[in-house]
């Protein structure tokens, strides 16, 4: 029994609950406080304090309780600012389920209130990109028409000219745009996830970050033609034409054809 | 129900295949089932009427459903898409109405449409011949006048003829060739816009980057100061060969090549974005690996390492452009590129008064 039990509890496990149990009484504590306003706008010593429960118990096992990283294993996270912890965490990358060619985007294993403390227990512990503001990702605010420039010259490369997103080397891929959440495309434009390129704000300024967002917001609305087939070009047009559309010739060709009973 | 007289009969037997002769009529339900035929006619109109609900449909998307000034995405996909079915069922009901009306009511009966000889009779054949011999003898280009027929030979029309049919092709191949081959002037492949003290800016608008805008992990997409000054026919070709990525790796992973020590500074460095394959726009950029990959063939260059091939059909590293910093902190060119960019051609390696072809890339393969 002893044996099992060493195996398979980390050393660290006694320290892991302790603070999780924290974590759950600040948790509880910051829901029952009667507080409405400033939760956001500032983070303050309780929010890293209950961010720095929730990484060491959920984010430390690969980046090591002080976010410095191991080699090889995952990276430091000082100085990545909020704006990675609140993609990576928000699009449920990370907690990673898997090692892989890339982390996979999966349904958000913490609440927003949760990611905010996160967010502001990393950020604390170097400066870094913060997460931007509701009136910097607002579409309306952007013209599409240079956003689409923008995205043709930077992304669509990758992510596809409508960004409905497109393979790499040996397993990596641009991940489709069409569900992303204007914030996390912003943050991710930003902080530069995995594979992608880092586009700081002197390099794709913040105005033309949001009329990227704008022109993938109009993608996102559908396509006036209907049936988009995935905006790929002529080799999805060109199955659906030979193999739908020609199908439903030749059946047709068939039944003209056959004797009637 | 309906006689089998057919098989009572002798078999025809020619070229040792027997005539199996024809299958014996079987009459469809409509024939014979008064209730079938009813149903068959019911459809039909059925068919008839979706038609004409079609149509109606067309013109009430086309005057009913409201567009709007064609912003809104779904209001235009809507009206498209009930325009759309409205005519399909118009023109899908007539087409599927007359052909059922066929198949199950009108007439059924078994044709036999004998097949006739194809060799045309030996009157027609001799009469043709004959033509065309005395439409040779009229003409005078034949031989000579064996026959006596008295025609006067046309040596002027038979010569005049063949030098038309023999140049006529050339009104349509002269233009061809003259478009294709109006510029071989080759040299232009040679140089870029690129040149001592030319500004790297941003594409598209051209504003000019700062060395401290590119921090680590940055791709910026780089055309050279002045491009976008240019007349449109004039911008897009110089633009095909200058354009370049910017890039800044964190210094200790970068290998600097030998010779090109001061052609980059603190990770900063540029490659032109021209595939050496067949010329495609390399720009699909993997930050945490470094390697950037051409969407046409999959050539796959390392950045951190001269840009040589790691994979794919490419085979020269990506030229790289030397670059500084002048004195307001914009990064510059030192210099245009010192081979000729993306694909290889006939006298790529001739070099120049003005530039030596590297054979640095050669080496490394």
């Amino acid at each position: 029994m002893h044996a099992i039990a060493r195996r398979r509890h980390h050393k660290a496990a006694p320290l892991l609950l302790v603070l999780a149990l924290l974590a759950l009484i600040t948790g509880v504590a910051a829901i029952a406080a009667p507080s409405t306003a400033a939760a956001t706008e500032t983070a303050s010593a309780d929010d890293i304090a209950t961010g720095e429960a929730l990484f060491a118990a959920n984010c430390a096992s690969c980046h090591g309780l002080d976010a410095e990283g191991q080699d090889g294993v995952a990276p430091s996270l000082v100085g990545v600012g909020a704006a990675a912890v609140d993609f990576q965490v928000g699009t449920g990358r990370m907690p990673m389920q898997a090692s892989g060619p890339q982390a996979i985007a999966k349904k958000a294993q913490f609440t927003q209130d949760e990611i905010d403390q996160l967010a502001a227990w990393v950020s604390s512990l170097g400066a870094g990109p913060a997460v931007p503001t509701a009136e910097q990702v607002d579409a309306s605010l952007g013209d599409a028409a240079n956003g689409m420039e923008v995205f043709r010259t930077n992304c669509a490369m990758c992510h596809g000219s409508i960004g409905g997103g497109g393979a790499l080397t040996q397993g990596k891929y641009a991940p489709s745009l069409l569900e992303t959440t204007p914030t996390h495309i912003y943050e991710a434009m930003l902080t530069g996830p995995q594979s992608m390129p880092v586009f700081n704000d002197a390099n794709i300024t913040p105005e033309n970050k949001r009329d990227v967002i704008a022109y993938l917001t109009a993608q996102q609305e559908g396509s006036p033609g209907g049936l988009s087939l995935g905006a790929i070009g002529p080799v999805s047009e060109g199955f659906w034409a030979w193999l739908v559309l020609l199908g439903l010739i030749i059946g047709a060709t068939v039944w003209v054809g056959a004797r009637s009973s | 129900m309906s006689t089998p007289e057919h098989h009572e009969e002798e078999p025809v037997t020619k070229n040792g295949f027997t005539d199996p002769g024809l299958a014996h009529h079987r009459p469809r339900r409509a024939d014979v089932e008064p209730k079938a035929d009813r149903r068959a006619e019911r459809q039909v109109a059925a068919l008839f009427g979706l038609s004409a609900l079609g149509t109606i449909i067309a013109i009430w998307a086309y005057f009913g459903l409201d567009a709007g000034d064609g912003s809104d995405v779904d209001a235009v996909h809507r009206m498209n898409l009930w325009i759309g079915i409205g005519v399909f069922l118009a023109m899908v009901g007539i087409g599927f109405g007359a052909i059922h009306w066929a198949k199950t009511l009108m007439r059924d009966h078994e044709m036999v449409e004998e097949r006739h000889a194809l060799r045309t009779s030996d009157e027609n054949r001799e009469a043709a011949i004959q033509n065309l011999k005395d439409g040779v003898t009229d003409s005078g280009l034949g031989t000579p006048d064996e026959a006596g027929t008295g025609v006067k030979r046309r040596s002027l029309l038979k010569g005049s003829l063949i030098t038309a049919l023999a140049i006529a092709p050339l009104s349509v191949l002269v233009p061809q060739i003259g478009n294709m081959g109006s510029d071989w002037n080759i040299s232009k492949f040679r140089h870029t816009m690129w040149g001592p003290g030319v500004r790297l800016t941003r594409d598209p608008d051209g504003s000019p980057i700062k060395a401290a805008d590119v921090t680590i992990g940055s791709v910026f997409h780089v055309i050279p100061e002045g491009l976008n000054d240019l007349e449109h026919h004039e911008k897009m070709a110089e633009k095909a060969k200058a354009v370049v990525l910017l890039l800044r790796l964190n210094p200790e992973d970068l290998k600097i090549q030998e010779g090109r020590e001061d052609w980059s500074f603190d990770g900063v460095i540029a490659y032109s974005k021209i595939c050496t394959h067949v010329g495609c726009p390399v720009a699909l950029y993997e930050q945490q690996t470094h390697h950037l990959l051409c969407p046409c063939h999959q050539s796959t260059f390392d950045v951190s390492d001269g840009a040589k091939v790691v994979f794919g059909p490419a085979k020269r590293p990506l030229p790289q452009l030397p670059i500084s910093v002048d004195d307001d902190g914009y990064i510059v060119a030192q210099n245009d590129f010192d081979e000729p960019v993306g694909p290889s051609y006939w006298t790529r390696l001739k070099g120049d008064s003005t530039t030596e072809a590297t054979s640095v890339e050669e080496e490394s393969h």
